[in-house]
């Protein structure tokens, strides 16, 4: 019993996990319509930033989680007036060449700037302390994740269900023009929330990089698991990012223990499964017919 | 329209996945002035991953290359040395077109790298078909020098059955009767372990279970708990790469190590990231052929050249690298520069033994696979930083063969 009750918390963890790497890409993709294959890119520079500011500026772990994702959120502002605002009235797909090229683009760089080693962030003391439940022992930080992905989640379903300025943004979605006419900068709408989604992609990568670590490719592997959860949980809805990353979390960390033979493939016949049983994904949208 | 974009989200994420697949980037080719063969020039053909998870690998290896080639003033039997790398991106089709190139544009003399046995494999029959003499740097899978031999290639790196099949003996003595096996799920992994297990339950031990994490897990913490509840004196694992950090560091994590020893291949602890794993490795065992704190003055030599002249520790991809550009320049001193009849060269590179920095090695002429010593080594703790150290040595390990 006590095994089964230990893998619920490992599936749990990875869950959340997930959930902070995907929420990002979700927030855009759900509000903006774009899908920003560079999300993994800006998980990746997060990552790396916060390595630089903890082993060679600061050595502080806190300090690094709130510096490295502003940085990202800056870089995504550029991004977003520079780059992807003259293609809003192209189509998804030119969004997709553009982000996609953006993705080997900033790979390149990064490896010029780190190198091609693998690295790792270190973690405060307490955080890496092992703490013992259920005759089992478990990583603090494990925990720490849990905590930052529900509150994270929270904080995004509050904001976007509850406050004036998610009032605007799911207008904005349903109908651009008319929230134009009522007077709202749509716009800087779109502006603000790419670069909430940048911020979001950084501290992911800050979050996630002390289990994932840090390694030549890690964006494109990232980006793989961030869209097949987007895609369980259902296109542009951030309660299904955070049930499918649940789902994700749990159904793989139990099929690593009962069938380790399935685990290559185990998350994408999932992905398969849902996809036949419920098109939409898990929460996701109506299908609207044009 | 909105279902139509969803089939192109889900397009995009299969792309992504099979660019992934081969590790996306593309990189230029390297040009090359001129492809006649120019009189006094010796050209030796490296195909090398440059981009893509084994970068660093590679990178170490073509250091090493040209730390030796240096040091000789890049001329052997008084004709110039010109080293061409190109990268495989360790993709076995890419391998293959770069080494036509190598051989049809550049008319190389002497093939050597690869650091995915994939793409030795890939270019095996293309070399023996040209009689293209090929020295294998770094790839270890053991049927490039069993089922897949070939008159022309031959191998001074490793093959996966000596990494494995030497500590099998010794941990059964000194580490615990029943061990549980966890290694990365790719052929490399497989054999390894399944020569360490040949070994070890030979000498009376038993494998109480086995798993297989796929290549690039990201948590291990499912794979942790069930080994931990499984009642093992030890715990064998084949990790290497940013692999190796992430397993060792949540080893730690998960409390494993203070119930079982950890042990396995010298890549789960090696160079390129045992400062990464902070202190989490520290007490692992594991069996390699080569260790930065090996007490010779051929590696005190080698160590000093490299960090002199990269101002960086040399990894064991770097030593490699070193040992197959000694190996190439002896060889080709022996037939006295004339590098036109392969079956002279490769007659050469047969011949050829000195001591290494990784200790005295030789050619099996059998099985054209290098003979060396195995290193037992164990992490330690000097002055706040794991280190490893040497504390048992298996004299010339001969690979059997088949």
């Amino acid at each position: 019993m006590d095994i089964i009750a230990a893998q619920l918390v490992n599936g749990v963890s990875y869950g959340m996990l997930l959930f902070v790497i995907t929420c990002g890409l979700s927030l855009v993709f759900g509000i903006l319509g774009v899908l920003n294959l560079a999300h993994g890119s800006l998980y990746m520079i997060g990552a790396y930033v916060a390595y630089t500011l903890t082993t060679q500026r600061f050595e502080n772990f806190w300090l690094a989680l709130i510096i490295a994702p502003l940085i990202v959120a800056v870089l995504s502002l550029i991004i977003e007036l520079i780059l992807l605002r003259p293609t809003y009235h192209l189509g998804h797909l030119s969004q997709v060449l553009l982000t996609f090229g953006l993705a080997y683009v900033i790979h390149d760089v990064t490896s010029i700037i780190w190198g091609s080693d693998v690295l790792s962030i270190p973690l405060p003391p307490f955080l890496s302390e092992t703490l013992h439940f259920f005759h089992q022992e478990f990583p603090a930080y494990r925990l720490f994740v849990i905590v930052a992905g529900v509150v994270l989640a929270s904080c995004l379903w509050f904001v976007q269900e509850k406050t004036r300025w998610g009032a605007i943004i799911r207008a904005g979605l349903s109908d651009k023009e008319m929230i134009s006419a009522l007077g709202v900068n749509i716009k800087l709408v779109f502006t603000v929330v790419f670069l909430v989604g940048g911020y979001l992609a950084g501290l992911g990568g800050v979050i996630a990089s002390p289990i994932l670590g840090l390694y030549p490719s890690m964006e494109f592997q990232t980006l793989i698991l961030a869209l097949v959860v987007l895609v369980v949980g259902g296109l542009g809805s951030i309660a299904g990012t955070f049930v499918a990353s649940l789902v994700v979390g749990i159904v793989e960390t139990f099929g690593r223990f009962l069938v380790p033979e399935l685990s290559l493939f185990l998350v994408f016949a999932l992905m398969a499964v849902i996809l036949i049983s419920k098109p939409n994904g898990l929460l996701g949208k109506k299908v609207m017919k044009h | 329209m909105k279902r139509k974009f969803y089939c192109l989200v889900l397009a995009v994420l299969f792309t992504v996945l099979s660019a992934c697949g081969n590790s996306a980037i593309q990189s230029t080719t390297k040009k090359e002035e001129g492809s006649s063969k120019k009189d006094g020039t010796i050209k030796i053909g490296a195909l090398l991953p440059k981009s893509g998870v084994y970068a660093s690998l590679g990178k170490n290896l073509e250091r090493g290359m040209a730390l030796y080639f240096e040091s000789i003033g890049w001329k052997v039997a008084g004709k110039d040395i010109k080293l061409i790398v190109e990268d495989t991106e360790a993709d076995p089709q890419v391998g293959l077109r770069k080494a036509r190139k190598l051989i049809d544009q550049d008319q190389v003399d002497l093939l050597t790298g690869t650091v995915s046995t994939a793409v030795a494999y890939a270019i095996r029959d293309e070399v023996d078909k040209r009689k293209m003499p090929f020295l294998v740097s770094h790839a270890g899978g053991n049927d490039l020098t069993r089922s897949k031999r070939s008159d022309y290639i031959w191998r001074s790196s490793f093959s996966s059955w000596q990494i494995g099949y030497s500590l099998g003996q010794w941990a059964y003595d000194h580490i615990g009767k029943t061990v549980y096996i966890a290694a990365a799920d790719y052929a490399f992994g497989r054999e390894v372990s399944a020569a360490f297990k040949e070994a070890y339950t030979a000498a009376g031990g038993k494998v109480i279970g086995e798993v297989y994490p796929p290549l690039g897990t990201n948590d291990y913490s499912s794979y942790l708990t069930t080994i931990k509840n499984a009642d093992a004196d030890a715990v064998y694992a084949f990790f290497a790469g940013s692999d190796a950090v992430k397993f060792v560091q949540q080893y730690e994590q998960f409390g494993l190590k203070k119930e079982k020893k950890l042990i396995g291949s010298g890549w789960l602890v090696s160079e390129d990231v045992r400062k990464q794993q902070g202190n989490a490795g520290v007490g692992t065992i594991a069996s390699i052929f080569w260790d930065y704190h090996l007490d010779t003055k051929e590696n005190k030599a080698f160590i000093d050249a490299f960090e002199r002249k990269y101002n960086a520790r040399p990894t064991i991809e770097a030593l490699e690298g070193y040992d197959a550009a000694r190996i190439i320049a002896e060889a080709l001193e022996a037939v006295g520069g004339d590098a036109s009849n392969p079956d002279k060269v490769v007659e050469a590179i047969s011949n050829v033994q000195f001591v290494s920095p990784r200790g005295p090695i030789q050619f099996d002429k059998e099985t054209h696979h290098i003979i060396q010593n195995m290193y037992i080594i164990e992490t330690n703790l000097v002055n706040g930083q794991a280190e490893n150290k040497v504390i048992e040595v298996i004299e010339k390990v001969k690979d059997p063969g088949q």
